[in-house]
């Protein structure tokens, strides 16, 4: 087994090795800026750029025009919120969105509401489901932008979009979603979705990180974030990050080929780590849906009577790499959002662990965790003053 | 992000336990911060004979407990109150800032066990208790007493 065993997959994934020696031409040879059409090197990486959006655009059902490149997920985020919001401001100020986005998400909406925007913040089931219904009633004639994402980055909830775009559409508000966390682990077909626009970022399918993708219908108006040159049909300058951005087209390309393959490894692995973790450790409880409903990858749970941060630094001195909701794990005064919004109290929730596989990830590596695992769990709550009652 | 001290501390905590029949007992924080620290010792003769501690909390919250109870076992009853967070950060090379509460928390815990023990005694102490140092839930620091 390899020296370290990565299960943080929903942080971020490995560059893959195929993706990255499509990439190396871009960084030296040729190097030239996208934008310098008069000689060869900046034609080609022009080019390279027009062809992965090329690329990119089939793959997610979409038209070469309505592609654009940036910097990150988080950006792509800001982007369709801010842009929206600043391009629809005279026939609307209402924000519609979830209680347990991302904080690029959250975060964007804050700032709008110092900006005199309203923002409707949509409870959760306790499986993390927003409630297609929900979305409707609070829909007003002020609604300007509905922005839920694909799938949950902490307990992999897949939320039916398909459904909210629906409503969204018949209603005539413009709908984003966050695909970020759902990209090259399910089919994201911008039509079949019926989606208005989705942010994608490529270090989550084994892509580079520091490239990310904002569909935009077209028809859809969004101002710019970012001003300058005429870059991105003069709706996102900067330079183009030409092998970013030809990482993020042959990442895509390959996750989506063997997108089949690859989802249900990850899936038995998931469902192997979910019951080996049920069956071995008591006082657990899985946070999230099972089953179909469940991002392939990802697995929540949370453990009673310990903090989070105690079992990373414990599966860390084992060489497994995991992350935790809990407040110590966060550096914030409160556990996660998304584990408060799905109803866990405070203490259930600072004990929450997330392991999330890979295609990459072995049957070794999962035994490994469920080996190692269950002694960690058991030495923390044999340090806590809460398990003393509960072992007698 | 913490010192090898801490991590050792925290990898190998001293004193764990409960002392069965322990003339002092202290607990501090709660579970919806994320830590709590419980405290016992034995007292004779003033002195801290023996002192064990269980913690629910991240790394830092184990490791100050740890070096808090290493640092007054053998101590005097006096000398153990004179304990303060800031020795124990010191004793531990240091703690990220945000992880200062668990020092302070430990120090608590402390005093919480060494005011039981007066208060058995026949003496009269101030009910000590989470001082709501941690801001990590909508109660004031005496709503927490």
């Amino acid at each position: 087994m390899a020296e370290s065993v990565y299960m943080d997959n929903n942080a971020t994934t490995c560059l893959r090795r195929e993706v990255l020696e499509e990439m190396m031409p871009y960084f030296t040879d040729i190097f030239g800026n996208g934008s310098s059409k008069f000689y060869e090197t900046g034609r080609k990486a022009q080019n390279a750029i027009y062809e992965a959006r090329r690329k990119v655009a089939e793959l997610i059902g979409a038209s070469v025009n309505e592609v654009y490149f940036t910097a990150s997920g988080c950006e792509s985020d800001n982007w369709a919120i801010k842009g929206v919001a600043s391009a629809y401001k005279d026939k609307g100020n209402h924000i519609i969105t979830s209680s347990i986005e991302h904080h690029a998400v959250l975060s964007s909406c804050e700032y709008l509401e110092k900006h005199g925007f309203e923002v409707t913040y949509l409870p959760v089931d306790e499986n993390g489901r927003v409630d297609p219904d929900d979305v409707r009633s609070a829909i007003t004639d002020k609604t300007i932008l509905i922005s839920i994402m694909t799938v949950n980055n902490e307990i992999g909830t897949i939320q039916p979009i398909k459904e909210i775009a629906g409503i969204a559409k018949e209603k005539k508000v413009i709908f984003h979603t966050d695909a970020v966390q759902a990209g090259g682990h399910m089919p994201l077909d911008v039509k079949e979705l019926g989606v208005d626009m989705m942010s994608l970022s490529a270090h989550k399918f084994h892509g580079p990180k520091g490239v990310g993708m904002l569909y935009i219908r077209n028809g859809v108006k969004t101002d710019n974030l970012i001003h300058g040159g005429g870059q991105e049909r003069g709706k996102r300058a900067a330079t183009e990050n030409t092998a970013g951005i030809v990482g993020f087209a042959s990442a895509l390309e390959i996750a989506v080929r063997d997108m089949d393959k690859n989802t249900e490894k990850m899936r038995m692995m998931r469902d192997r780590l979910i019951n080996g973790i049920k069956e071995r450790i008591p006082y657990c409880r899985l946070n999230g849906p099972s089953g179909d409903l469940r991002l392939c990858n990802n697995v929540n749970f949370s453990f009673r009577y310990i903090e989070g941060e105690s079992i990373l630094m414990l599966l860390d001195m084992k060489g497994i790499c995991a992350s935790s909701g809990s407040a110590c794990a966060s550096g914030s005064l409160d556990p996660s959002h998304v584990l408060l919004a799905i109803g866990l109290p405070h203490e259930i929730a600072h004990g929450s662990l997330r392991l999330s596989v890979s295609e990459f990830t072995t049957d070794e590596e999962v035994d490994y965790v469920l080996e190692v695992l269950p002694p960690i769990i058991q030495r923390l709550r044999d340090m806590s003053p809460l398990y003393e009652n509960i072992e007698k | 992000m913490y010192s090898e001290k801490v991590m050792d501390h925290f990898a190998n905590p001293r004193n764990v336990g409960e002392i069965e029949g322990a003339n002092a007992v202290g607990e501090v924080g709660n579970a919806k911060c994320g830590d709590i620290m419980k405290i016992y010792m034995d007292i004779e003769d003033n002195i801290v004979k023996d002192v064990k501690f269980k913690t629910f909390g991240c790394g830092a919250a184990i490791a100050t407990s740890s070096m808090a109870t290493e640092m007054v076992k053998g101590k005097t009853v006096d000398e153990a109150l004179a304990l303060t967070n800031k020795a124990v950060m010191t004793a531990l090379d240091g703690l990220p800032p945000e992880k200062i509460h668990c020092s302070v928390l430990a120090e608590e815990a402390i005093h919480a066990a060494i005011s039981d023990y007066k208060r058995k005694m026949g003496e009269e102490v101030p009910a000590t208790g989470c001082t709501g140092c941690c801001s990590g839930c909508a109660k004031s620091a005496d709503e927490h007493k």
